[in-house]
C-alpha cells in the first residue's frame, strides 16, 4: 500500500489497511532484533527527539532502542531536565529543539491532544507516545502484533479488557483498533471506572469478572492507575482486588488457549496476581519485545521517503 | 501501448541455472565451506534451484539464506515510496564461509553493495561471489558479477524482468517495452 502519513497520532485516524501495513513491516523488523548485530542503516543521518513530559521506562527505552537499531541519532528530553521546569511552553520547547535541525519528535504528555498540537506546528514527523487519557497508539499496535502472532485473525476473537478503563489511553487505542477489526470485545471494570465515551463503540460491558473472563481468547488487563485516581471511585484497593483482580483462583477458570496481556508496568497483586503474570499464558514480555519492532516499523514508515519533506 | 518482448523462455533460463551449478561444482571449493544467499525476491529462488542441482549431484546439503536489502539502500531517504520490508533469513554462521550471492538482474551494482553490507553485519565471510542471470552493463560502482548468464546492453530506462514459476507462474525473461 502507498503510505502517506507524516505523523502517528492515534489509532482512530488509521484505516485497518494502514494498521496491517505497520504490522506487516513490524514482523519483518522483528527479525533484525534476532541478529547478533541489531543495526540497520535505514535512518542513518536522521535525528529523533524523545520528548517525555511524563515518566516512562518501557516506552522510552523501546523508542530509544528502535531508533538506535535503525541507526538514527536520538536524544531524550524529560521534563525534569528541561526548561519546562522554568515555565517554557510545550510549543516553545519543541520549536527550539526543531531549530537544531531534528527530523522526528516522539512525544509523551499529560494533556490530551499534545501530539496533534505539535504535529500542526512542527515540520518534524510526530509520534504520539501517549497523550493524557486520549491514546497510546504504539502500545495498541504492539498489542495487535502480539495477538496476531498467536491468533492470526483478530476478527474471530473474543477479547476482554479488564480494569481501569476510565483512565486508560491504552484501552481507548485498543478499542479503536478492535473496532476496525470487528473484534468481539467485552469490558469489565467497576462502574465508576467505566468511561462515558463507550457509546462510540459497539462493545459489551460486564461488571461481574467471573462471568467476563469465561470463554475469552485474550484477557487484557489494564494497570490500576493509582496516580490518576480521584477519591471515591472505588471503596478500597482491597475491595477492588476482591472484585476485579485476576487472581490465581480466577486464572484457573479461564479458557485453556487464552492469553494474558498487560501494557505494564504491573501492579503485582493489584490488577493481577504475580503468578498469573509469570504463567505460560502470559505474553507480557513478548509484548515488550514486539514494542521495539513495532516502533522500528513506525519510525521507518514515517521517515523513510521523500514524501516526508 | 505496451507490449512486452520475451528475451528468454523456460529452456534458456533453466540452462543458465544449470551453468551456475556447473560453474560452482568446477570451482574446487569444499562444499562444506559454501553457503548460498539469495536477494529477495527472485535471487532466493535462483539460490534454491542451483542448490537443488548441486545437492542431487553431490548428495550434500547447502545452507540457503535470503536477504531483503531495502533497509540498506543508499536511496532510502530520497525515494518516493516505502518499500515493504521482508524478513532476512540467515540461520547459519557466515564466518569464514564462501558466500554465493544470487540475484536476477545486475544493473547499477547498488543492490549488491547493499547486500554485501548486510551480509557483513551477519559475519565475516572468507569470500563473497556474485551470480546473476543477466548483467545489464550499467554499473555505477566498482562491482562485477563472478558469473552472469547473459549480458544485455540496453538503455537505462528500459525495464528487464526475470519471472519464475514459483512466484510468477512462468519461467521467462522479458523486456518491458514501455519506457520508465
Amino acid at each position: 500500500m502507498n503510505w502517506s502519513r507524516r505523523h502517528l497520532l492515534s489509532i482512530e485516524e488509521l484505516s485497518k489497511e494502514e494498521i496491517e501495513h505497520i504490522l506487516d513491516n513490524a514482523f519483518s523488523f522483528k527479525e533484525v532484533l534476532k541478529r547478533s548485530i541489531k543495526k540497520v542503516p535505514a535512518l542513518r543521518g536522521k535525528t529523533v527527539v524523545n520528548l517525555f513530559f511524563e515518566p516512562s521506562t518501557r516506552t522510552l527505552i523501546s523508542f530509544s532502542l528502535a531508533e538506535k537499531h535503525l541507526s538514527a541519532d536520538s536524544i531524550n528530553v524529560s521534563t525534569k531536565s528541561s526548561s519546562v521546569m522554568k515555565g517554557e511552553t510545550l510549543l516553545d520547547t519543541a520549536k527550539n529543539i526543531e531549530s537544531m535541525k531534528t527530523d522526528m519528535v516522539v512525544v509523551r504528555h499529560n494533556s490530551e491532544g499534545a501530539a496533534k498540537f505539535l504535529a500542526e506546528h512542527l515540520n518534524s514527523n510526530v509520534i504520539n507516545a501517549g497523550d493524557g487519557t486520549h491514546e497510546h497508539p504504539t502500545q495498541a499496535l504492539l498489542d495487535f502484533m502480539t495477538i496476531k502472532e498467536i491468533y492470526k485473525d483478530l476478527k474471530k476473537l473474543k477479547v476482554l479488557i479488564l480494569g481501569d478503563i476510565l483512565h486508560s489511553r491504552v484501552a481507548r487505542s485498543l478499542l479503536w483498533g478492535f473496532m476496525k477489526y470487528k473484534t468481539d470485545v467485552t469490558l469489565c471494570a467497576p462502574p465508576t471506572l467505566m468511561p462515558l465515551y463507550l457509546n462510540d463503540f459497539n462493545i459489551k460491558i460486564e461488571y461481574d469478572i467471573d462471568k467476563a473472563i469465561k470463554n475469552k481468547d485474550v484477557i487484557y488487563i489494564l494497570r490500576m492507575q493509582l496516580e490518576r485516581q480521584e477519591t471515591g471511585l472505588f471503596p478500597s484497593l482491597r475491595e477492588y482486588i476482591k472484585d476485579f483482580s485476576l487472581t490465581y483462583e480466577r486464572f484457573l477458570m479461564i479458557k485453556n488457549r487464552s492469553i494474558i496481556m498487560h501494557p505494564g508496568p504491573i501492579n503485582r497483586g493489584v490488577e493481577l496476581d504475580g503468578t498469573v503474570a509469570d504463567s505460560e499464558k502470559s505474553v507480557i514480555l513478548e509484548q515488550v519485545t514486539n514494542g521495539v519492532a513495532t516502533r522500528m516499523a513506525i519510525l521507518y514508515l514515517l521517515n523513510g521517503g521523500r514524501n516526508n519533506e | 501501448m505496451t507490449k512486452d518482448f520475451k528475451l528468454m523462455g523456460e529452456k534458456e533460463l533453466q540452462s543458465i541455472i544449470n551453468s551456475m551449478a556447473t560453474d560452482i561444482l568446477k570451482s574446487k571449493e569444499s562444499l562444506k565451506d559454501i553457503v548460498f544467499v539469495g536477494i529477495i525476491k527472485r535471487g532466493d529462488i535462483i539460490a534454491k534451484r542451483v542448490a537443488n542441482i548441486i545437492e542431487q549431484v553431490e548428495n550434500c546439503k547447502i545452507p540457503i539464506g535470503r536477504i531483503d536489502i531495502n533497509l540498506y539502500r543508499d536511496d532510502l531517504s530520497i525515494i518516493d515510496y516505502h518499500p515493504k520490508i521482508s524478513s532476512t533469513e540467515i540461520q547459519f554462521d557466515l564466518n569464514d564461509k564462501i558466500v554465493y550471492l544470487f540475484d536476477d538482474v545486475f544493473f547499477t551494482g547498488r543492490t549488491i553493495r547493499s547486500a554485501m553490507n548486510e551480509i557483513m553485519d551477519f559475519g565475516r565471510p572468507q569470500k563473497i561471489k556474485l551470480y546473476v542471470i543477466i548483467d545489464r552493463k550499467k554499473r555505477e560502482l566498482p562491482i562485477l558479477p563472478d558469473f552472469s548468464g547473459s549480458e544485455l546492453n540496453i538503455p537505462k530506462n528500459k525495464i528487464v524482468n526475470v519471472h519464475f514459476t514459483e512466484i510468477d507462474g512462468i519461467d521467462e525473461i522479458i523486456l518491458l517495452k514501455e519506457e520508465n
